[in-house]
C-alpha cells in the first residue's frame, strides 16, 4: 500500500471535514468500547488473562527461534510446507510462485493484515490472478479501492449508503439491478455473489492469529465464516502469517482466545475460530489437498532484543484504537498506512522509517487508555516517545518541529510534571486564545494538532478536554 | 532463496537474543514446557459440575443465536432433526456427515420421509447435518473434527447446521478438549481442520449493526442427547 504518512497533519485536517467518517467513527468510540467494557465485566479472571497472556508471549520471543522451527516440523510432518520470507517481495513472489503451480485464475481471499502490509492484492492482479476478498468489509473497501481504516473492522469509515452504492455499480454485471437499502439484503446480496466463487477459486488465501508450535497448526478467528470457506474449497490453502504469531500449545492458545475476542468487539468468543493443519488427509472428504505457510519476518526479528520487542507481543485486537481519542478524531487513513491507532503510531515508523513515519509517535493525548486496554499490556505510550525521541535525534523532520519535540521530550519522561505544567499553562493558553476562544496551535501537544483549531480550555487540561470528548468542531 | 531467508531470519532473531541456536539445560526447560502440556489459567466458570456446564453450555448458545432443543434419547434425533427443517420450510432433504453414531440412528423409521446424502457439502444443500466432537460450557461453543466421517463443509456451506452433541461430551473449558482431542492421536499432530463454532455466521461490517448469516451459516440448531445422569 502506497503510505501517505508522511502528510498525516493534512490527511487529519481532510479527516475532520468528513461528516460521514466523523459519524462513523463515533460508532467506533461508544460501540466497541462499551462492547468490550461488558465483556471484561462478565469475566471476572479477565485482567489475570492478560497477565498470563503476557507472559506466554514474552516466553514465546524469548524462545522465538525454537518455536519457529519446531513449528516447521509439525507442519512438514502433516503434509504442510513453510516458506521463510524475510521481504515483502519474497512473500509476494513466494505465493505468486505457488498460484502459478496450479495455475491459478482467482484466489479467494479472507482478512489478513500481513497481505495488506505486502501489498498482496495489486501484486497479483498485476500478475494475472483476481483476487477475491471474502470478508464483508475486505470486500466493501475492495470494491471501492481504498485501503482498510481499522485492523478488525476494514470498512468502519463506509456508510450503508455508501455500500448500497458500491454494490449498485459492482452487482450490475451479476443481474443485481436493484439499489439494496436494507442491511440484511446487503448482506445476502454479497453472500450469494460469493459462493459460487469460493467453488470456483483455485487457491484461497488467509491470514492467522496464532500459529501453534506443538501442533504445526495455524488459526483463523472469524465472525462470518468466509475464512472458512475460503480454506477449504480450493485445491490449495496459503496462510500468510508474521513470525510473532507463534504460540507454544493449544492451552496458550487457549489462554490468548480468552482475551482477544473480549479485547476486540466485545464478544465471549467470537463465531468461528479455526484450527488448520497440513493437508487433507486420507479418507477426508473435503479440504485443501496443499498446504502452505508463508512466515513474514519484514524486519521483525531486528526488534527482538530492542525497545520495540514488546510490540511483538500484539494480538491485533484493536482495542488500542477503539479507545485511542486521536484515532476517533482523525480514522484509520490519517495515519496513512496499514496500521492505524496507538499500535501503528508505534509499528510504522519500524517498517516505513522515522522520516516518513515522523507525524505518528506525535499523535498522542498521554491519556494512556491504549496501554490501559491492550490485551498484552503493551507500553505502547512509551514506544512513541522512544520513536519520538529517535525523530530528534537524527534530526528528521523541520527545525522548528524538532524544538518542539526536545521541548516535548522532557516533560514527556515526567508525566506528573507534564500534568502540572499544563494545569499552570491554562491561564498562558486561554490568553493565546484571546475572544475567540479558540486555538490554532497547542505548544505541548506538538506536531499532529498544528493542522487544527481546539477549543481553549475552560479551566480544565488538555488531556481531560481530550477524556471528556470536548472537541473541536 | 528461501533457506538463506530461513537462516537469516533464525539468525538475527538469535542475534536479538544474544545467543546461538537454544542449547543445553535452555533448551531443556522449552522442550520440557512443550512436553509437559501445562494448563494456564482457567476461569471459573469453567469448572462448575456437569450439571452446570449443560445449563451454561446452552445458556451461552442460546445468547450467541444459536437454538438449543434437548431430546429424550438418540432415537429421538431423526424427529427433532425433521422437526427443524419443517418449522424452517426447508426441504426434506439433509447432508449428513457420515458419521457412525448419525448413521445408526432410526432415521427410515423415525423420519421416513426425510431424504439424507452423505459426503461433502455443496452450494447447492439447504441443511448439513453434524456430530460434534464436544462442547465447550464456558462459551457455548462447538468442536468438530474433520475426517472421513466429519467432513468441515458440512457445518459451513449449509445455510442451516444441525449439529448433534452427547450430553457427556460437553466440557468446561477448551483445554479438557484439547485433552481429548491428544489422547488417541500420535503426539504433536491434529486433523485437518478442528472447528470451534459459536454460534450462527454473523457480521457487523455495515455501520456496526449485527447482521446474521455473513457467510456461514444462517441458523445453527443443537440438539442434545442426554447420555449420563447429569443431563
Ligand atoms: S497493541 Fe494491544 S490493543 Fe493494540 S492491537 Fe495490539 S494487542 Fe490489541
Amino acid at each position: 500500500m502506497q503510505t501517505t504518512s508522511h502528510a498525516f497533519k493534512d490527511n487529519a485536517r481532510k479527516a475532520m471535514a468528513d461528516v460521514d467518517l466523523r459519524t462513523a467513527l463515533k460508532r467506533v468510540e461508544t460501540g466497541f468500547t462499551t462492547a468490550r467494557r461488558k465483556a471484561a465485566d462478565r469475566l471476572p479472571e479477565f485482567e489475570d488473562l492478560r497477565d498470563a497472556g503476557r507472559d506466554i508471549k514474552n516466553h514465546v520471543l524469548e524462545n522465538l527461534d525454537f518455536y519457529l522451527e519446531r513449528f516447521e516440523e509439525r507442519v512438514i510432518a502433516q503434509g504442510g510446507k513453510v516458506h521463510w520470507c524475510s521481504t515483502p517481495r519474497e512473500a509476494r513472489e513466494t505465493i505468486l510462485k505457488l498460484c502459478r503451480s496450479v495455475d491459478a485464475r482467482t484466489a479467494t481471499k479472507g482478512k489478513s493484515m500481513i497481505a495488506e502490509e505486502i501489498a498482496l492484492n495489486p501484486f497479483l492482479e498485476a500478475n494475472g490472478i483476481e483476487p477475491i476478498e471474502t470478508d464483508l468489509g475486505e470486500y466493501i473497501i475492495q470494491l471501492a479501492d481504498e485501503p482498510p481504516s481499522h485492523i478488525i473492522g476494514p470498512a468502519v469509515h463506509k456508510t450503508k449508503d455508501q455500500v448500497s452504492d458500491l454494490f449498485l455499480e459492482h452487482h450490475w454485471k451479476y443481474g443485481r439491478t436493484e439499489r439494496q437499502t436494507d442491511p440484511q439484503a446487503l448482506v445476502n446480496e454479497a453472500r450469494e455473489i460469493l459462493r459460487q466463487k469460493y467453488v470456483d477459486a483455485d487457491v484461497g488465501i488467509t491470514g492467522a492469529n496464532f500459529l501453534v508450535a506443538e501442533t504445526g497448526s495455524t488459526i483463523i478467528v472469524t465472525n462470518e465464516g468466509n475464512g472458512d470457506l475460503t480454506q477449504m474449497l480450493p485445491k490449495m490453502h496459503i496462510v500468510i502469517a508474521s513470525l510473532e504469531k507463534i504460540v507454544p500449545t493449544l492451552d496458550d492458545m487457549a489462554t490468548i482466545m480468552r482475551v482477544l475476542a473480549r479485547s476486540a468487539t466485545g464478544q465471549e468468543m467470537s463465531v468461528y475460530t479455526t484450527l488448520s493443519t497440513g493437508t487433507r488427509r486420507e479418507g477426508d472428504l473435503d479440504g485443501p489437498e496443499e498446504f502452505h505457510v508463508v512466515l513474514l519476518d519484514n524486519g521483525r526479528s531486528e526488534m527482538v532484543g530492542t525497545e520495540l520487542q514488546e510490540l511483538l507481543r500484539c494480538i491485533r485486537c484493536g482495542a488500542c484504537m477503539n479507545h485511542c481519542p486521536v484515532y476517533h478524531t482523525v480514522g484509520g487513513h490519517a495515519y496513512g498506512w496499514v496500521y492505524p491507532g496507538p499500535i501503528g503510531a508505534a509499528l510504522d515508523p519500524h517498517f516505513l522509517g522515522i522520516e516518513e513515519a515522523r507525524h505518528l509517535p506525535s499523535a498522542s493525548t498521554f491519556c494512556g487508555k491504549c496501554e490501559e486496554v491492550c490485551p498484552m499490556r503493551i507500553p505502547l505510550p512509551r514506544i512513541m516517545r522512544y520513536w519520538r525521541e529517535q525523530a530528534f535525534e537524527r534530526r528528521v523532520g523541520p527545525p522548528l518541529e524538532r524544538a518542539g519535540i526536545r521541548f516535548w521530550a522532557f516533560f514527556a519522561r515526567r508525566p506528573a510534571l507534564y500534568r502540572l505544567a499544563t494545569r499552570l499553562a491554562i491561564r498562558v493558553l486561554r490568553r493565546l486564545a484571546g475572544r475567540r476562544g479558540v486555538l490554532t496551535a497547542l505548544p505541548f501537544a506538538g506536531g499532529w494538532t498544528d493542522g487544527r483549531d481546539l477549543p481553549a480550555p475552560e479551566g480544565r487540561t488538555f488531556q481531560e478536554l481530550w477524556k471528556s470528548g470536548r472537541r473541536s468542531p | 532463496m528461501t533457506v538463506s531467508s530461513r537462516e537469516k531470519i533464525l539468525s538475527g532473531i538469535r542475534r536479538g537474543l544474544k545467543r546461538g541456536p537454544l542449547e543445553g539445560s535452555a533448551r531443556d526447560a522449552v522442550e520440557a514446557r512443550l512436553a509437559d502440556l501445562k494448563r494456564n489459567l482457567i476461569p471459573a466458570r469453567g469448572q462448575l459440575d456437569r450439571a452446570g456446564q449443560l445449563r451454561l453450555f446452552r445458556e451461552m448458545a442460546e445468547m450467541l443465536d444459536a437454538t438449543v432443543e434437548i431430546v429424550d434419547g438418540p432415537d429421538a434425533v431423526p424427529a427433532a432433526v425433521d422437526g427443524f427443517l419443517g418449522r424452517h420450510n426447508l426441504p426434506k432433504t439433509l447432508r449428513m456427515a457420515p458419521h457412525e453414531t448419525l448413521e445408526a440412528l432410526p432415521w427410515a423409521e423415525k423420519a421416513p420421509l426425510l431424504e439424507l446424502n452423505r459426503g461433502a457439502a455443496r452450494v447447492e444443500d439447504q441443511a448439513g447435518l453434524g456430530m460434534a466432537f464436544a462442547g465447550v460450557a464456558e462459551t457455548g461453543t462447538l468442536v468438530f473434527l474433520s475426517g472421513g466421517n466429519s467432513p468441515a463443509t458440512v457445518n459451513f456451506l449449509p445455510d442451516n447446521h444441525v449439529a448433534v452433541l452427547r450430553a457427556s461430551d460437553i466440557a468446561g473449558a477448551y483445554e479438557e478438549v484439547w485433552t481429548r482431542i491428544r489422547a488417541d492421536r500420535e503426539p504433536g499432530t491434529l486433523p485437518r481442520t478442528v472447528n470451534l463454532i459459536s454460534g450462527p455466521s454473523r457480521t457487523a461490517d455495515i455501520e456496526q449493526m449485527l447482521i446474521k448469516g455473513a457467510h456461514g451459516p444462517r441458523r445453527l440448531h443443537i440438539i442434545i442427547v442426554p447420555d449420563d445422569e447429569a443431563a
